[in-house]
């Protein structure tokens, strides 16, 4: 579908901050899946922003429940339809804490029955719409509002946790990872998903300038960087076993982390070196794992 | 047709002519033998449902929620804690303006836990926007679910409703229960129309949110549909009447009420038993009637007024309390005697399954008599020392 179609099934006219990935993630999702779409949003940055009665920035049918039961409202859509013999298909659209967290029992639940749906987490890494709240979608020493590094803090003190895997462990028939900055990859992704039947899971990296700490601008390149470090890996499962990885010649974690006021206190008053080196083991047990690394010929 | 069953399963065979399109549920009791047998029908083939067998309560009625959305028909059922997991999509639901109808077998509220039979699920969610209807028997309880689509899917209406029927008490008794043939039922509730619905042909966003300019204004259409039901009711309850004999049409329902002194006002399955008390203390010549209320939301107001106007005291049996308050029951009752002299006692009764006996009808209204009145009746003595 061209860009112009695109338009008119997420239109720009919403209200998201300038530079929101999340909004663009929106628009390559319909892009991808085209207009006999049903979208299921959870409460958040995206349904608050496209929404504000009466306007509505989607051009499919889309319905907003709750925070944490977008998963279960399109078993339900799932359902309906496939009783009426309808084809359209269906997408539940969710930020990571209505993913990870609080929406997480509805979404086992609708994994494990099955239901032939794909939920896509659009993954900024905390609570935005809240106020920059922790998730257990953000970083390991992400300074959030609820988890604020201070003189004893040095952010949030958990890894983030792997939704992707628990999903796969579902039995789910198509697991990826996709990033904003990869357009062409995600939208691939999207349509993979939809196409295949039975419950599809993809987490889409989404950089947040406003809760991250960066200009609307370096959206991409910020998603970018979190590729080339290693700190975010593009996979794709297929039933459980990793098929696809994006590989990259990578770059020490300060490139993705110093460009950022969220971990801004891993490097003021001077460099927190035992911190940074925490952050680049993960990233280096990301490389071994997903064996992303691209080793340049001498 | 009479036929001796179960009120769990005469009220699941009746949800089955309803032909619901899909249905999701989650067992608790005592309401578990309605979705078991419905599982059952579904497993044979014998009603065409998608049958959603959900984690929890609360994925239950968001699926209801969808569904409906999407354009079928929906139907769950639940009880006591599972209501309370429910609470946010109930307010969804009713604000959604989607008709889903829900069972609900009254059971109190934990804690303590408790199993058995009060009205304190259903009525804590008096201001949910959903309608609510109380069953005396078993056959109202079966008969009550086709009025409730009937009148939820009006299109001058849309609100969910609430068939709610008393827990052990009416689900696991064997009643004689006239059914329904499946023909009838479709003669009396026709397909399911939705009045918009997700749909790629014609997208529309469902769930938008509102800020404070047009907030208000949502809550005043959910309000004017629910009170328009005061009069779709009775209508949807006389042409149930015309076909089948058993007449829904009041809100509420007087039992010897003309000449009362005392009246008693009462919901759902104790009415049988107030009812036998009244016979036996107007055969001993103590001027005592019941007004029944089956319709609780919408409250109706007026009725209750005209039917009491000529009573000289009101003794109103609440299986629930809005603690810290009064019985929902008597709030409501009062406010609709406002401006009269007629005086209103409240007596919290029957709650966690504590049995009623028509002598304690007759303590009651004993107590009302006396003037005696908002208190907790056949309190323990030990609680009060
Ligand atoms: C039951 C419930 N708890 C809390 C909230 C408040 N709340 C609304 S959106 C939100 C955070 C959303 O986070 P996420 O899913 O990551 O989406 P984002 O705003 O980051 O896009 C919270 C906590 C709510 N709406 N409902
Ligand atoms: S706060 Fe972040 S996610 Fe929310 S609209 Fe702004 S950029 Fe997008
Ligand atoms: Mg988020």
């Amino acid at each position: 579908m061209n860009d112009e179609a695109a338009c008119v099934l997420f239109d720009s006219g919403h209200r998201a901050c300038g530079g929101c990935a999340a909004a663009m993630a929106a628009r390559l999702i319909l892009d991808a899946a085209g207009k006999d779409t049903i979208v299921v949003s959870s409460t958040g940055c995206m349904e608050v922003f496209s929404t504000p009665y009466p306007e509505t920035a989607w051009g499919v049918p889309w319905i907003h429940s709750l925070f944490e039961n977008n998963s279960a409202v399109a078993s339900g859509v799932v359902a309906s339809l496939k009783k009426q013999g309808r084809k359209e298909k269906v997408i539940a659209l969710g930020g990571d804490g209505a993913t990870f967290d609080i929406g997480m029992l509805c979404l086992s639940g609708a994994f494990e029955r099955g239901h032939d749906f794909t939920y896509i987490c659009y993954d900024n890494e905390a609570y935005m719409n809240t106020g920059i709240q922790r998730s257990g979608a953000t970083p390991y020493d992400a300074s959030t509002t609820t988890s604020p590094a201070g003189s004893c803090s040095f952010g949030n003190s958990r890894p983030k946790k792997d939704l992707p895997m628990i999903l796969a462990a579902h039995g789910a028939p198509y697991v990826a990872t996709a990033s904003i900055a990869y357009p062409p990859d995600f939208k691939k992704k999207v349509e993979k998903a939809v196409n295949t039947p039975g419950p599809c899971y993809i987490q889409v990296h989404a950089p947040c300038c406003t809760g991250w700490g960066f200009e609307g601008e370096k959206t991409v390149a910020i998603g970018k960087l979190a590729i080339e470090t290693g700190l975010w890996v593009n996979y794709e499962m297929e039933n459980g076993v990793v098929t696809k990885v994006k590989k990259v010649v990578r770059k020490p974690v300060d490139d993705y982390l110093v460009g950022q006021k969220r971990f801004r206190h891993l490097f003021k008053p001077k460099r927190n070196d035992a911190e940074i080196a925490k952050i680049q083991a993960l990233a280096d047990r990301n490389a071994v794992k997903f064996g992303i690394d691209i080793t340049l010929k001498k | 047709m009479l036929e001796i069953t179960e009120g769990s399963l005469a009220v699941a065979e009746a949800v089955g002519k309803c032909r619901p399109q899909v249905i999701a549920a989650y067992p608790i009791t005592p309401q578990t033998h309605i979705v078991e047998a419905l599982a059952e029908m579904v497993a044979n083939c014998e009603i065409d449902a998608e049958y959603i067998t959900v984690e929890s309560e609360f994925s239950a009625l968001s699926a209801c929620l969808g569904a409906s959305a999407a354009g079928s028909r929906v139907y769950s059922a639940t009880t006591s804690q599972g209501l309370a997991l429910m609470f946010e999509v109930c307010f969804n639901c009713a604000g959604m303006r989607l008709p889903v109808v829900m069972s609900i077998v009254n059971r109190a509220m934990g804690a303590p836990l408790s199993i058995w039979n009060d009205q304190q699920d259903s009525v804590s969610l008096r201001d949910s926007g959903w309608l609510q209807l109380y069953a005396e028997d078993n056959q109202e309880a079966t008969d009550l679910h086709y009025l409730a689509y009937k009148v939820s899917e009006d299109h001058r209406i849309l609100l969910p409703s609430f068939v709610c029927f008393d827990g052990f008490i009416l689900s696991h008794t064997y009643e004689p229960v006239d059914t329904i043939s499946q023909e009838q039922a479709d003669s009396y509730l026709p397909p399911f129309k939705p009045f918009q619905r997700l749909d790629a042909a014609d997208p529309i966003s469902f769930g938008l949110f509102a800020a404070p300019d047009y907030y208000t204004e949502f809550r005043y259409e959910i309000d004017q549909a629910a009170k328009r039901a005061l009069s779709v009711i009775p209508k949807a309850g006389k042409e149930f009447a015309e076909l089948f004999g058993r007449d829904y049409s009041g809100l509420v329902e007087g039992y010897r009420l003309e000449d009362a002194d005392c009246a008693l006002v009462a919901m759902g399955s104790i009415c049988g038993t107030v009812k036998d008390a009244i016979d036996e203390m107007r055969d001993a010549g103590k001027k005592v009637g019941l007004l029944k209320i089956r319709t609780f939301r919408p409250f109706p107001s007026d009725e209750v007024k005209k039917a009491l106007s000529g009573v000289g005291r009101v003794a109103v049996l609440d299986k629930n309390i809005s603690l810290g308050s009064k019985g929902a029951m008597a709030l409501e009752v009062r406010d609709a005697l406002y401006g009269s002299q007629i005086p209103v006692y409240d007596y919290i009764i029957a709650l966690g399954g504590r049995d009623v006996r028509k002598k304690d009808i007759a303590r009651v209204v004993s107590l009302a008599e006396e003037g005696k009145g908002d208190l907790f009746y056949g309190l323990r003595e030990e609680v009060l020392q």
